[in-house]
């Protein structure tokens, strides 16, 4: 049958399965728009900016096994605004597919009215991108995105669709499968190299497993939870990686990285096997690299990238290939293996990483006067039962949300770390939400981030998203504000958060509750009545916290994994 | 040390710049490109003189090879191989210039394609050391304008770059 392009794109995302688009309409995406009134299959989510469609559509995927984020803007405007977003989601490897209006066939190149070169500003933050000039290869091409979105390493997939084109006709049709013949990512790994990682981890006595995104993007929990076990390895998780690996269980040692505990970074810096999945050696992670590579250790790194692998450090046992299906053939392999001596072999690094872990590094003091922010997390975690999706925007109570939110389960986590964006947390919440319908979703802000995105308040009151904002309000661009405190003599230029709102009347007027909490013993009763008494209400929790905290440890950038700057320093 | 690097790619609009977009986003240097499509018109094949450390090879051919849009890619200097560029030089040709020029041209093997009564373009074809080495080699000062086409390579005997 005949459809309008328009049509197409509608039954395409229906064959997709896509249940939600989030977006925003506009001159060159209107004969889309009526497509998508006239059915009911495909729900929109009509946002108050698109970077915030954009941000619920990767927070969609984050939060779900499977389903992929889409979102849907119109041109030149509706573009750049989306860019924030998309740029975010390539930088964490995020599954995503972006439609965008663009002009007329005809009229682009003329600087026409809304024109903008979509493909040439989004090609560097994006896994790949198509301008569709003509109808007849727009199923494919829609294909393809999703194809290319969520396989290999995943990444967002934008497609550019003329106006004239959605207007044209073609016969639909929606291919089965896809392949590309310049595109074919490696899934199994190669077995010698697992042989050859399987004779370097039975013969560790300092070994250690670092683990990241890559794990939570390919579903791999239940084989890192049972090759940790079977191994009795010490493990630290990336930021990206939390949760993959509970962070109840005695193995983890907590994140590693610039605000890492002292465990896990003193380990990854002393360990002499050390087996890295899914993760990049980011600079937030290993600290400066030469000084990491000052001591010799073997390094096994599992990516479905190459080019993640050697990027940074050398790695002496490169496999590349999907993480689960790598995971399965190691523990096969490390069953068979005669590993008898092991246990014995690291009993005595346990023993030093135990001796680092007395360290308490996370340990602060609250008082009956100052809200601490760490005792907040602390607080909502007993609260929501660890149970939780939470959300964040990016500073301090960003930092203090990894540490004292203690996630056992992965996809529960969801936030800005490659790009560090902040204006995320609120609409990541909304799109977690709307992939978990019934799930709790706390989003931990500042009050610095929540105002990048605040209008979202509306779309919130729109589809009645009950979201608890826990502002960690401390005044201040507050990590910004560590960093001018430690290594910029004090000066705080432009850090303070003067002419604040107030947070409470702000969200009443958007139709929420609101809640100002000031005293360290108000803070859980209210949290309790937030999630009991208000359990389907939106409430902003504005907590007035200390204007001094600062998040230990700390690896200054350009120094040291095990150079860290601890609060008993202090 | 100085890579040639071959690329079979998806003769598609926008492919060339997605190579040249990922050599300036990651600051890799690129001392020239070609570009054309090949026998079979759903592939271009790009020649690219890059420079670099191994390491700095190593992540080109890898970010090379992520694109969606490359089918394949190799290091030509890693194994035998030969290179050509062509250069097309106009220059002055008077006098006892235009004799100087013709016997220079012959020494290089050039050709001279375009004659006026004062003015000669040379044709001339070798490694881009060669057409150096002519640019230096001839009076400076009667060179009116040169273009280069910059490298193309292929491996030698059985090294074949197809899909
Ligand atoms: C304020 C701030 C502070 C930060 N501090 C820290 C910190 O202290 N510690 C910290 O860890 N981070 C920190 N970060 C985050 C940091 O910037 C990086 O985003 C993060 O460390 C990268 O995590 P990752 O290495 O797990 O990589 P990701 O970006 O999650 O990349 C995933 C890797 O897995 C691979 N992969 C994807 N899918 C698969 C698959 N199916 N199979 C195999 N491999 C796959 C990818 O190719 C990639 O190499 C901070 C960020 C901010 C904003
Ligand atoms: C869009 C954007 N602009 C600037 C920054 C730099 N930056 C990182 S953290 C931060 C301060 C965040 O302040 P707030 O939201 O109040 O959080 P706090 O650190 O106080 O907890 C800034 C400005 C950023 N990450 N993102
Ligand atoms: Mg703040």
């Amino acid at each position: 049958m005949e459809l309008t392009g328009a049509e197409i794109v509608v039954r395409c995302l229906q064959e997709e399965k896509v249940e939600h688009v989030f977006g925003y309409p506009g001159g060159s995406v209107l004969y889309i728009y009526d497509e998508l009134f006239k059915q009911n299959q495909v729900k929109h989510i009509l946002v108050r900016h698109e970077q915030a469609a954009v941000h619920a559509a990767d927070a969609y995927s984050r939060s779900s096994i499977g389903k992929i984020g889409v979102a849907l803007v119109t041109s030149g405007p509706g573009v750049t605004n989306a860019v924030t977003g998309i740029a975010t989601a390539h930088m964490d490897s995020v599954p995503m597919v972006i439609i965008t209006g663009q002009v007329p066939t005809a009229y682009i190149g003329q600087d026409a009215f809304q024109e903008c070169d979509t493909v040439g500003i989004t090609r560097p933050c994006v896994k790949h991108n198509f301008l569709v000039k003509n109808v007849k290869d727009l199923a494919e091409t829609l294909k393809k995105a999703f194809y290319l979105a969520k396989t290999g390493r995943p990444g967002p997939v934008l497609v550019d669709i003329p106006k004239d084109v959605t207007a044209q006709k073609y016969a639909f049709s929606y291919p089965d499968s896809i392949s590309i013949r310049s595109y074919n990512p490696v899934v199994k790994g190669h077995s010698g190299q697992i042989r050859k990682a399987v004779q370097l981890l039975v013969g560790a006595k300092r070994p250690m497993i670092y683990t990241g995104g890559g794990v939570i993007l390919s579903d791999a929990d239940q084989q890192l939870g049972k090759l940790t076990r079977l191994l009795g390895f010490p493990l630290t998780q990336t930021l990206m990686g939390l949760g993959a690996f509970p962070a109840t269980d005695h193995q983890h040692l907590g994140m590693l990285g610039m605000h890492g505990t002292y465990e896990a970074n003193m380990a990854m810096q002393h360990c002499d096997v050390l087996l890295a999945i899914g993760a990049r050696f980011d600079d937030r992670v290993i600290g400066n690299p030469a000084h990491f590579g000052q001591v010799a250790r073997k390094i096994i790194h599992v990516d479905i990238d190459p080019s993640s692998i050697s990027k940074r450090v050398k790695v002496d046992v490169p496999i590349v290939g999907n993480v689960p299906d790598v995971l399965d053939e190691l523990i096969a392999q490390i069953e068979s293996s005669d590993r008898a001596a092991l246990p014995g072999n690291i009993a005595g690094w346990w023993k030093q990483i135990e001796e680092w872990r007395g360290k308490d590094c996370l340990k602060f003091k609250q008082d009956d006067q100052v809200i601490m922010p760490q005792f907040v997390v602390q607080k909502l975690y007993e609260v929501t039962g660890g149970d939780a999706f939470i959300t964040s925007d990016v500073g301090q109570h960003q930092m203090f949300a990894a540490q004292f939110y203690k996630f056992d389960k992965p996809r529960r986590w969801i936030n800005s770390g490659g790009l560090g964006t902040m204006g995320v947390g609120l609409p990541y919440a909304m799109g977690v939400r709307f992939a978990n319908p019934d799930a709790q979703v706390a989003c931990i802000t500042g009050e610095a981030s929540i105002q990048m995105c605040i209008q979202e308040l509306s779309t919130c009151k729109q589809f009645r998203l009950p979201v608890k904002i826990i502002n960690l309000n401390n005044r201040y661009l507050g990590m910004v504000r560590q960093w001018q405190e430690m290594f910029h003599g004090n000066r705080y230029a432009e850090s303070y958060v003067d002419a604040l709102p107030d947070f409470v009347k702000l969200a009443e007027s958007y139709g929420h509750v609101g809640m100002r909490i000031e005293r360290p013993a108000d803070v859980e009763p209210a949290l309790r009545e937030a999630f009991t008494r208000h359990k389907d209400d939106l409430v902003f929790m504005d907590f007035i916290t200390d204007q001094t905290a600062n998040v230990f440890p700390m690896v200054a950038a350009g120094k040291g994994l095990s150079e860290m700057v601890l609060a008993e320093d202090l | 040390m100085r890579h040639i690097i071959s690329i079979l790619i998806e003769n598609e609009a926008g492919a060339l710049s997605r190579v040249a977009g990922l050599f300036s986003a990651r600051g890799y240097n690129i001392e020239t490109l070609t570009v054309a499509p090949t026998e079979d018109p759903s592939l271009s094949r790009m020649t690219l003189v890059t420079a670099g450390s191994d390491d700095i090879i190593e992540q080109i051919t890898k970010q090379l090879n992520k694109l969606v849009d490359v089918v394949k890619v190799v290091d030509l200097s890693e194994a035998p191989h030969v290179e050509r560029e062509l250069m097309l030089v106009k220059v002055r040709a008077s006098g006892k210039d235009r004799e100087e020029m013709k016997r220079m041209s012959d020494i290089f093997r050039g050709r001279i394609i375009d004659v006026t009564e004062t003015t000669y373009v040379i044709e001339l074809t070798g490694t881009s050391s060669k057409l150096d080495s002519f640019i230096v080699a001839i009076d400076q000062t009667l060179i009116l304008e040169t273009v280069r086409t910059g490298v193309s390579g292929i491996g030698r005997g059985d090294r074949i770059l197809k899909i």
